[in-house]
């Protein structure tokens, strides 16, 4: 199972986990899947059309998925996606 | 025509001139050199500390902020005699102690719109060190508009994010996070905690970065981001790419001049309010100690972490973090009263909205928190 990054900003919605596995062959899937399981979660990563926010940045191995094939980029088993959020503190 | 060195200098800067790849000739760039620091915090003071110990002969600092107590866990610039100053007098005066032979110009304002280009006209690097969404979206236009390299770095708890935002050669802030997040779904450093030490690393590495840029030398963080967990001790890269549809440094720019980045950043202006919402959503500690006397029925929720309760806590307050708010949404009556608080009023805004967004009307923040009730009704519990 592909396995997703959570980073801190977002852990208190999935019981403060740092990482969650989840199910799919395509990186959408595997946001669904986590959504699915931590449907807390979801208004903080999709708008009400249920696409992606643009603050939400999603990194397979060292890159965007947006230079990939964005949500259609392949997932394999032992893939790691990682969520790179927007912080502020300074 | 570089400046030259006095006896005293090439003393001071001795370890600098024996690396090759900085000498002479580079310790007098460095002392030809300016950096803009935005923020004397807690990214800002190693920065300014290290900057100036190395000789960058221009320093200029922003902020419109007083040194607090709270300030001194990480804030290294500042030290206890100077609570109660103004920050850029306080890093001012310490950095001037560390090394008398730079200038160093403090702005005590805060950075906006209106006088960003005039303070960061005269430097040649930007670091961005600054707390909030608004400066970032403001210092990165800034840099796209003028050519500066802007250098980031940006801390929560246990993470830290570091990278050279440089569009004339590399993306931009923008390219990155098109948009903001929406206000109040990431946590300010006052609300949820950071390690004092967090913004000590990755503002060195900005000092670093910096540093490398003025005297030309290594690989930069240019198209790369860093990103850092002290807990895991870990330090990963991640690729970033030129955005080509960008609206500040794409083909096709549609920002051309700087905005308001409080409207863009949807939060209200610069007086670090905390959780304003409007009188009619909020009341005031005293409101609320008056109705508790009266014996009016107030359902009291505290929507801190748990383990803030051994901070401070109010007599009768059921504690529901608000990350698990909405899923006791059922638990709640909404014909009662109901009255959340946090520490200062940010995390209890946000969960008044999703209150309400579930149809709760009889709903009131309180006002700046349990530190507004610690401070006007019983001083017996700890200010944090």
């Amino acid at each position: 199972m592909p396995t997703l990054k959570i980073p801190t900003p977002l852990r208190s919605y999935i019981n403060g986990q740092t990482e969650v596995p989840v199910s799919g062959t395509t990186v959408e899937q595997a946001m669904q899947s986590l959504m699915t399981q931590f449907p807390p979660l979801r208004p903080h990563l999709t708008n009400r059309a249920g696409q992606l926010r643009p603050f939400v940045n999603l990194f397979l191995g060292e890159d965007n998925i947006k230079d990939l094939k964005g949500l259609d980029t392949p997932l394999g088993p032992d893939d790691i996606l990682r969520l790179v959020p927007s912080v502020a503190g300074g | 025509m570089l400046p030259e060195l006095s006896r005293e200098e090439i003393l001071r800067y001795s370890r600098h001139l024996l690396i090759p790849e900085v000498g002479l000739d580079g310790q007098r760039k460095l002392k030809a050199s300016s950096a803009l620091i935005i923020g004397t915090g807690g990214l800002g003071s190693p920065v300014a500390l290290y900057l100036a110990a190395a000789g960058v002969g221009h320093i200029g600092l922003v902020d419109y902020d007083v040194v607090d107590e709270s300030n001194l866990q990480r804030q290294i610039v500042h030290g206890t005699g100077m609570v109660g100053r103004l920050k850029v007098d306080s890093a001012r005066l310490r950095l001037l102690d560390l090394n008398p032979a730079i200038q160093v110009d403090a702005f005590n304002e805060p950075f906006t719109s209106a006088n960003a280009m005039r303070i960061a006209d005269p430097f040649d690097v930007i670091i961005d060190g600054t707390d909030n969404f608004p400066t970032r979206y403001l210092t990165n236009d800034l840099c796209v508009l003028t050519g500066k390299p802007n250098v980031y770095g940006a801390i929560f708890r246990f993470e830290g994010q570091a990278s050279v935002f440089y569009a004339k050669e590399g993306p931009c802030y923008r390219c990155l996070f098109p948009e903001p997040p929406p206000p109040g779904l990431v946590p300010s450093c006052a609300d949820a905690g950071v390690l004092g030490i967090l913004p000590g690393t990755i503002g060195t590495i900005q000092a670093t970065e910096a540093i490398k840029f003025l005297l030309g030398i290594g690989s930069s963080l240019v198209g790369r981001l860093l990103l850092y967990n002290a807990l895991d001790m870990s330090f990963e890269y991640v690729k970033l790419k030129k955005n080509p549809n960008c609206k500040v440094c794409g083909p096709h720019p549609e920002i051309t001049g700087l905005v308001d980045y409080f409207e863009f950043c949807g939060v209200p202006g610069l007086d670090h309010a905390e959780g304003s919402l409007g009188a009619g959503w909020e009341l005031t500690a005293l409101q609320l100690a008056k109705k508790l006397k009266r014996g009016d029925k107030i359902r009291l929720i505290d929507v801190r972490e748990p383990h803030e309760l051994a901070i401070s806590r109010l007599e009768g307050a059921q504690n529901i973090p608000l990350g698990e708010l909405a899923a006791h949404l059922e638990e709640l009556d909404s014909a009662q009263e109901i009255v959340l608080f946090c520490k200062s009023g940010t995390r209890s805004a946000r969960a008044l909205e999703i209150l309400m967004s579930a149809g709760f009307r009889k709903v009131k923040n309180l006002r700046g928190g349990i530190n507004a009730w610690a401070r006007e009704v019983d001083r017996s519990l700890p200010v944090y």
